[in-house]
Parts: structure tokens; C-alpha cells; sequence
């Protein structure tokens, strides 16, 4: 059974074309010497035959292309996505997050105990995470409550400054 | 086979305003968007709006056809994504390439095309009614490759999947039909091919 799917499978990648060189001369040879891949390749190419040539296509209704023309009548070409999307906006928005992680990072290490009295020598023991104070920065639900606004507020910002321009443009476009 | 401007021409001058152009890559391409949208629902009327709908999205964003890629590959991908959009709007299963229960569909339809093999089917009649017993992947990926004459890597691009994932795809859907053609229609091939 697998050996026949293997079969099946090779002839395949020679029949649409997409075995190497030294493949297709194996499989050529193949064809030719033994009588079940040579029957097993004639099988395959009825089929071939079938799907190429017999296959039919269905045809919409003869008033298709005139429905289609009348509904984008009512419709205008958008502008290019590349000609509204501010690339100045997507790297800030990249940079804002780099710097983020890099003062993360910074404030991590900064807390790390580098003299801690871990008894391996990988990184992770250097690490003394009970001394690293999350409370100094986030001590209240106070603060994180305020953070999330924050987050929200700047999220809007961002929002109405990338809908501006794309909306100057419908508005252009539809003139 | 391709007579008069070709796509990325038409394309252009459409860009430029010549609206009316664009029946032109409808014309060229109506067949085959409505055969892949028939690939995902048997409801004709439900395959022309589909069509349609690819058709005026495609316009709308031509702007965006940067030339990359072949514009049919393009256009198919849009075919792709509107019909599974449409068939989720419509709260219709697609089905997956390992879903039996389209096997058991289609065992199911055997009953009326054993009541169809009083009449003789020529070979056109035998692989379209063989391909309608496949599943949505198995139909499309054998349209897309032997009908729209994609390649591997433009199918890949079309289905979102690399190119090997098509060949083995492909290589399935060739096998399933293989055996439906088998189960079903043996009596009719034998007729074809003596």
C-alpha cells in the first residue's frame, strides 16, 4: 500500500514537473522497463487527461459583467495602502516599544543582586529575584488603575491619528 | 489563448480612469471565479453574488496590485478570502480535508448517481460530477492547479500554505478523486477507455 502511494506520488512530481533531473531520468527508465510502473504511469495520465482537458468551467449569468460594471459604478479605486500609511508613525510606534523593553531591561538589571550567594555559575543563580522590587513601581491598585487609563487614552490618540489621514483621502477621492 | 491587452495593462490604464476597461478582466476571468466560488457552495446564486462581491473588491483595491505576483493569483486570493467570509456570514461548515462527514456526504449521493448510470456519461459529465463529490479543499486546489493554471507556489500563496504543503495537497485531492472516480464511475471508464 505505501510502496503503491510512494509510486503514485513520484509519478506525480514527474508528470506536473517538479522532480529533479536525476529523478526524472530514474523514473523515465522506470517506465520503461517495468510493466507496473508503466501501467501505474498510463493510469495516472488518463487521469492527467481527464482533469486538464475534460474539466469544465461554469458559466455565471450572461449578465454578470453588466451587474458587475453597474456595481462598481457606485464605487471609486481606493488609494494605495503604502500612500496613507505613515511610515514616521509605524516607527514610533516600533520605538516606543524597543525603548520600553531596553528601560525594562535596564531597570531589571539594575536590580539584580550580582553578588547573591548562588551556589551554580549560570546566569539564572546570579539572579536574586526576592530583591527585585516590583512594589517600589506598581504599589497600588491605585497605580495600576491610573496606568490603564493612561494606555487607553494613548491607544485613542494613536487611533485618531492614523484614521486622519486615510479619511482625508476618501473624502478626496470621493470629489 | 490570451487575446488583446493583458492584465497589468488594463490594470494600469483603469488606474488611469478608463473604468469601462475593467469588463474587460471581467470577462477574462468570470468563469473562473464563479467556478471556485461553486467549489464552496452548490447555490449558483450564492456563487455569483460571491463573484461579484470579489469582483468590486478587486477594483476597489487595485491600487493595492502591485505586480508581484501574477494578477490571477492575486485575484484568487480574494476569491478565497470572500467566499470563507461569505460561508461564515452564512453560517455555513466549510469542510475540512479531514472532515469524514463529507466522505459520508458523498457516499451518500452515491444512490442517485447509481440511478444516473442508466444513461451513458461522456468523460466531460463523469470528472465534473466526480469532482463534485470532493470535498471544498480537494475541489479547489485541483481547479485552482488544472483550470486557473496556478503553480504550486501560486496555490501556496492563495491558500496561505508553502509550496510543498500544496504538492501534498494536491497529490491528495488527485488520490481522492482517484478513488471516487473508481467507486463510482468504474463502468463508465471502462466504456471511455475501450
Amino acid at each position: 500500500m505505501n510502496r503503491q502511494q510512494n509510486m503514485e506520488e513520484r509519478l506525480w512530481e514527474y508528470m506536473d514537473g517538479v522532480c529533479s533531473a536525476e529523478d526524472r531520468l530514474f523514473i523515465e527508465q522506470l517506465i520503461a522497463t517495468n510493466q507496473e510502473w508503466k501501467t501505474k504511469y498510463q493510469e495516472l495520465l488518463e487521469l492527467q487527461d481527464l482533469m486538464a482537458h475534460h474539466l469544465e468551467l461554469d458559466e455565471p449569468s450572461m449578465r454578470f459583467t453588466q451587474n458587475v460594471m453597474e456595481a462598481i459604478g457606485k464605487h471609486h479605486i481606493a488609494p494605495a495602502a503604502k500612500s496613507y500609511i505613515n511610515k514616521r508613525v509605524v516607527w514610533g510606534i516600533a520605538g516606543f516599544f524597543m525603548i520600553s523593553i531596553v528601560c525594562f531591561l535596564i531597570v531589571g538589571i539594575t536590580q539584580v543582586n550580582w553578588s547573591g550567594d548562588g551556589t551554580g555559575s549560570s546566569f539564572l543563580n546570579k539572579i536574586n529575584f526576592d530583591k527585585i522590587d516590583v512594589s517600589k513601581f506598581f504599589n497600588s491598585t491605585y497605580a495600576g488603575i491610573f496606568m490603564m487609563v493612561n494606555v487607553v487614552l494613548g491607544l485613542m490618540l494613536l487611533d485618531m491619528y492614523l484614521r486622519r489621514p486615510g479619511r482625508r483621502h476618501e473624502v478626496g477621492s470621493k470629489k | 489563448m490570451q487575446t488583446g491587452p493583458g492584465d497589468n495593462e488594463i490594470i494600469n490604464r483603469v488606474l488611469r480612469g478608463e473604468q469601462a476597461l475593467y469588463a474587460e478582466l471581467v470577462k477574462r476571468y468570470q468563469n473562473f471565479v464563479f467556478t471556485i466560488a461553486l467549489r464552496y457552495t452548490p447555490n449558483r446564486e450564492d456563487a455569483e453574488e460571491i463573484a461579484q462581491d470579489v469582483f468590486v473588491k478587486v477594483y476597489r483595491s487595485l491600487a493595492d496590485f502591485r505586480g508581484e505576483s501574477k494578477f490571477s493569483t492575486w485575484l484568487y486570493t480574494i476569491v478565497t478570502t470572500t467566499c470563507i467570509t461569505f460561508l461564515r456570514r452564512k453560517k455555513l461548515t466549510v469542510h475540512s480535508l479531514d472532515n469524514e462527514h463529507i466522505f459520508e456526504a458523498a457516499d451518500n449521493q452515491n444512490s442517485t448517481f447509481k440511478a444516473n448510470q442508466v444513461e451513458q456519461k461522456s468523460k466531460v459529465q463523469v470528472i465534473n460530477d466526480a469532482i463534485k463529490l470532493l470535498s471544498v479543499d480537494d475541489a479547489r486546489i485541483i481547479t485552482l492547479f488544472y483550470q486557473a493554471e496556478q503553480s504550486l507556489e501560486e496555490i501556496g500563496r492563495i491558500i496561505g500554505v508553502d509550496p510543498n504543503t500544496a504538492k501534498v495537497k494536491l497529490h491528495r485531492a488527485r488520490q481522492r478523486l482517484k478513488e471516487k472516480m473508481e467507486k463510482y464511475f468504474t463502468e463508465e471508464l471502462k466504456d471511455l477507455v475501450g
